[in-house]
């Protein structure tokens, strides 16, 4: 088997397996890092949205063999208990939740978006939001939790 | 009811299971575990309910541990559904943290010699006059909680609640939000091995031959599994699993299935079925008016999917001829009940726990999912199988809300005055759920080569909410009327429980014929509502959404506002909504504002976001969703087959809470879905002067309505 190396959570990662297998198949299978939700399997969700780069894309359609050497982030690598990512705690400030399902992606496409962009309007939260499905209708609330995070970062400088 | 007066009856969920032990216990290290029946289905129950208890016991809220219902350790509570939790589980916890106070204060009484009265409680440390203490846990090992609830205890004063009423943050989110483990699909058992099932695409196709060689070539593979028409494999690996169903599936050969009905005319196809026809309810005036004319109008609601985000999936293992499952059905012990039936075991046999899933609507594949997890399971020698559904099994294997046609015929005076009212519902049950019949209601059951009948689905009687009928019988104050349903009692399109079951489309037929006939008399919605109402809490809704909404706002091209009402199975919250949409190509929800009346609300920013959920959920079913199908198969089996609401198409949505503390609270999940739908589709006849009266409200749906209305 050919092996695939890339950067998981800023960690030093080397797999053997079928190069075409899909990302998601291999973070939550082998690897066992299970915050990226399967959801629908053809990227029309987001719930399984990580970081590659500094895009957010859905790791269910993702092959294996094209993130060799790129450097993934999860949402277990984007803030820990000790220490959250103010998106982590805008979205507990707000209860920006219901079920909780999609929120995993939703954060890795906020991140995303704060990275590129530091200070949003709630429209530019909204566009790049708009490829993660909520079914439980917390929409405006985690729009609230970005825009609060985003100016929570900007105080921090 | 007023909470404070001593409960002459237990609360019926406490009636049902009334140990004591079994709802609530200390343990040593300052913590008091509560173990309700109901279940996290995402609504953040299990919050307010810690509440309840952290209250009544006088203890923090960081001590109450929530124990997950399983059919080993926990009350039975039936099912989590009906927005009945807070109600059933919220009172009989209330009353069981009541009584356990009670007797912990009678033993520090008699341990610190001073009166019961005398003692106060802070955070489970008992104290009294001169400074004696002891606490909850302290006196643990000498309380007995096996012990059965008895009447006449006296819950707290309202006044005196410090949690109930407040907005606290629910205990489940940081989990979720930190990405750590806690739903279903992330656990990883040891040794656990994975299954997956294959199903026809047509309709009830049979399995006629299934050649297995491509299979059992995947490496990894640990059994195939056919039994029927039910057939699966158990992999390794869930990569394994997913080849060796590709694989089986080339490899099956299938009947033609079953016909289904014709999409397009489903008013047609709903009023011809064989049904059972019931009248729901009669008013006869006692002095009939003159009737000057009538309306008659006809209303229809597709078939809706629950469209989780997460497709369903369970845990099973057996061990000799006892099964453990993990599931995040609603209803442990229903779904074990029908297990049950399905394996012809004794009960005993099979325990089944709950763990969390994603948001759930309803009765939809959780069941399912597990027998079929069960059923593999006893090819995997005694380890556990994880079985998880496609998305495409999700949208297109799992009961839908039920497909309705609704008439509505109203006889006016010569004034114009509503003096009779007859309302006719057609379509299939609402309700199919598992453990509450003889025969068993999970999908794989019928598939078996001896297989059960199918599950025609029933509603549940009106003193119950209802099913089809539900939110039938009008709230409004005519002087007669005559309620019927027609149930089908056949079934090509399964069918089972969705939120508000016919709820939604009763209240959006209700409210959009009066809509039409106060606007016909010139007269305002608002006003011509509270007119026809006598119950104060229902106009208070809808008195508190049109200040909040400055009711009427000015007249703009292209904008439009409606406004709806229900009480939610006419016993539960009320609530009003106002709609503002701009109608152009499409029609886009700018706003919804709501006003809700649950009684109290024990977390009122939990209320507020079930009805902003509710709100949005629902602008998506009005404006999108329609399960599709041709003659052979469901088609819709994909989010690009069955879209739903986005983040750029979703509308601002304020909710105002009437809060009363004194009045037993009862659930926000349902209320708003019903007056939310018929607002908006009042607000689209306000924007385009066209009654658009089939859902979903579609651009293709107001070109018709424009073309018949010519």
């Amino acid at each position: 088997m050919p092996s695939v190396r890339f950067r998981l959570n800023g960690a030093e990662t080397e797999i053997d397996t079928d190069p075409d297998r899909s990302l998601l198949d291999v973070l939550r299978g082998q690897l066992r890092v299970t915050g990226a939700h399967f959801g629908c399997g053809a990227g029309e969700c987001g719930a399984c949205n990580v970081i590659i780069g500094d895009r957010a894309v859905s790791a269910c359609d993702t092959p294996l063999w094209s993130v060799a050497d790129k450097d993934i982030t999860t949402i277990e690598g984007l803030g820990t208990s000790e220490q959250p990512h103010p998106l982590q705690r805008a979205f507990i400030a707000e209860q920006a939740l219901q079920c909780g399902y999609c929120v995993s992606g939703i954060l890795m496409s906020a991140a995303a978006l704060l990275k590129r962009n530091p200070s949003p309007t709630s429209r530019e939260v909204k566009e790049a939001l708009d490829r993660n499905l909520c079914r439980c209708g917390s929409h405006n609330r985690m729009v609230r939790a970005v825009l609060r995070a985003a100016e929570e970062m900007a105080a921090a400088g | 009811m007023n909470q404070q007066a001593p409960s002459p009856a237990l609360p019926v969920s406490l009636a049902a299971n009334p140990k004591l032990s079994s709802w609530l216990k200390f343990s040593n290290d300052g913590q008091v575990t509560v173990s309700p029946g109901k279940v996290e289905i995402g609504q953040g129950i299990v919050t307010a309910l810690a509440q309840i208890a952290a209250d009544e016991l006088d203890i923090d809220l960081a001590r109450v541990q929530m124990i997950r219902a399983s059919t080993a350790t926990s009350p039975n509570e039936g099912v989590t559904s009906g927005s009945l939790s807070i109600q059933q589980s919220g009172r009989a916890l209330r009353h069981a943290c009541a009584e356990v106070r009670r007797i912990f204060l009678q033993q520090a009484a008699e341990r610190l010699g001073v009166d019961a009265d005398a003692l106060d409680i802070e955070d489970g440390t008992i104290s009294g006059p001169g400074n004696v203490r002891t606490s909850y846990w302290e006196l643990a090992d000498e309380v007995s909680l096996d012990r059965d609830a008895t009447p006449g205890v006296t819950p707290k004063n309202a006044s005196r609640r410090a949690l109930a009423g407040h907005s606290v943050q629910r205990i489940d989110i940081p989990d979720k939000v930190l990405g750590r483990t806690r739903f279903i699909h992330d656990q990883a058992l040891a040794g656990m091995v994975h299954g997956r099932v294959l199903r026809p695409e047509n309709s009830r196709a049979k399995l006629i031959e299934l050649k297995e060689d491509g299979a059992r070539a995947v490496p990894g593979l640990i059994a195939i599994m056919r039994d029927g028409s039910f057939a699966g494999v158990v992999s390794e690996t869930e990569h394994g699993a997913e080849a060796a169903l590709n694989a089986l599936r080339k490899g099956a050969t299938w009947s033609d299935g079953e016909p289904l009905p014709d999409e397009n005319d489903l008013a047609s196809f709903l009023k011809t079925q064989p049904a059972e026809s019931t009248v729901i309810d009669k008013r006869t005036a006692a002095q009939p008016g003159t009737v000057a004319r009538t309306i008659k109008r006809q209303y229809t609601r597709p078939y809706i999917a629950h469209a989780s985000i997460a497709p369903s999936c369970a845990m099973a293992q057996w061990n000799g001829d006892r099964v453990h499952v993990w599931t995040h059905s609603q209803g442990v012990y229903l779904l074990r009940a029908d297990l049950a039936l399905v394996l012809k075991l004794p009960v005993e046999n099979i325990t089944v726990e709950h763990m969390e899933g994603a948001g759930c609507y309803g009765h939809n594949s959780a069941d399912d999912v597990a027998l079929d997890a069960v059923l593999l399971a006893r090819s995997a020698g005694g380890r556990p199988v994880r079985v998880q559904w496609s998305r495409q099994g999700e949208m297109s294997d799992a009961p839908f809300g039920a497909a309705m046609a609704i008439e509505i015929e109203v006889y006016l005076d010569a004034q114009g005055e509503i003096i009779d009212w007859r309302h006719s519902i057609w379509g299939n049950g609402h309700v199919a759920r598992p453990g509450r019949a003889a025969l068993p209601a999970l999908l794989a059951g019928y598939e078996l080569a001896n297989p059960f009948p199918r599950m025609v689905s029933t509603n549940p009687p009106q003193a119950n909410g209802g099913g089809s009928d539900r939110n039938s019988i009008p709230l409004y104050d005519f002087p007669s009327w005559r309620i019927e349903s027609h149930r089908l009692t056949t079934m090509p399109v399964r069918t089972s429980a969705l939120r508000t079951l016919g709820g939604q489309g009763n209240v959006f037929a209700i409210e959009s014929i009066l809509d039409e006939i106060a606007a016909e008399r010139g007269e305002d919605p608002i006003a011509f509502r509270l007119r026809h109402l006598r119950d104060e809490r229902a106009k208070d809704v809808i008195r508190a959404v049109a200040a909040r909404a400055k009711w009427k706002p000015e007249k703009r091209p292209g904008i439009g506002h409606g406004v709806g009402f229900g009480r939610y199975k006419n016993t539960g919250a009320y609530c009003a909504a106002i709609a503002e949409i701009e109608g152009a190509e499409e029609i886009t929800v700018r706003k919804l504002t709501l006003a809700v009346d649950v009684g109290e609300a024990i977390n009122p920013d939990g209320v507020i976001n079930q009805i902003e959920g509710g709100a949005i959920q629902a602008t998506s079913w009005v404006l999108k969703e329609r399960v599709r199908f041709d003659r052979q198969r469901i088609t819709s089996t994909s989010w690009t087959e069955y879209p739903i609401l986005r983040f750029s198409e979703v509308p601002e949505v304020e909710v105002e809470v009437i809060q009363r503390p004194e009045i037993d609270p009862v659930g926000a999940g349902e209320a708003a879905h019903g007056p939310v739908t018929s607002a908006i589709a009042n607000a689209v006849f306000d924007a385009l002067g066209v009654r658009v009266r089939d859902l979903p409200i579609t651009r293709d749906r107001i070109i018709a309505a424009m073309e018949s209305s010519l």
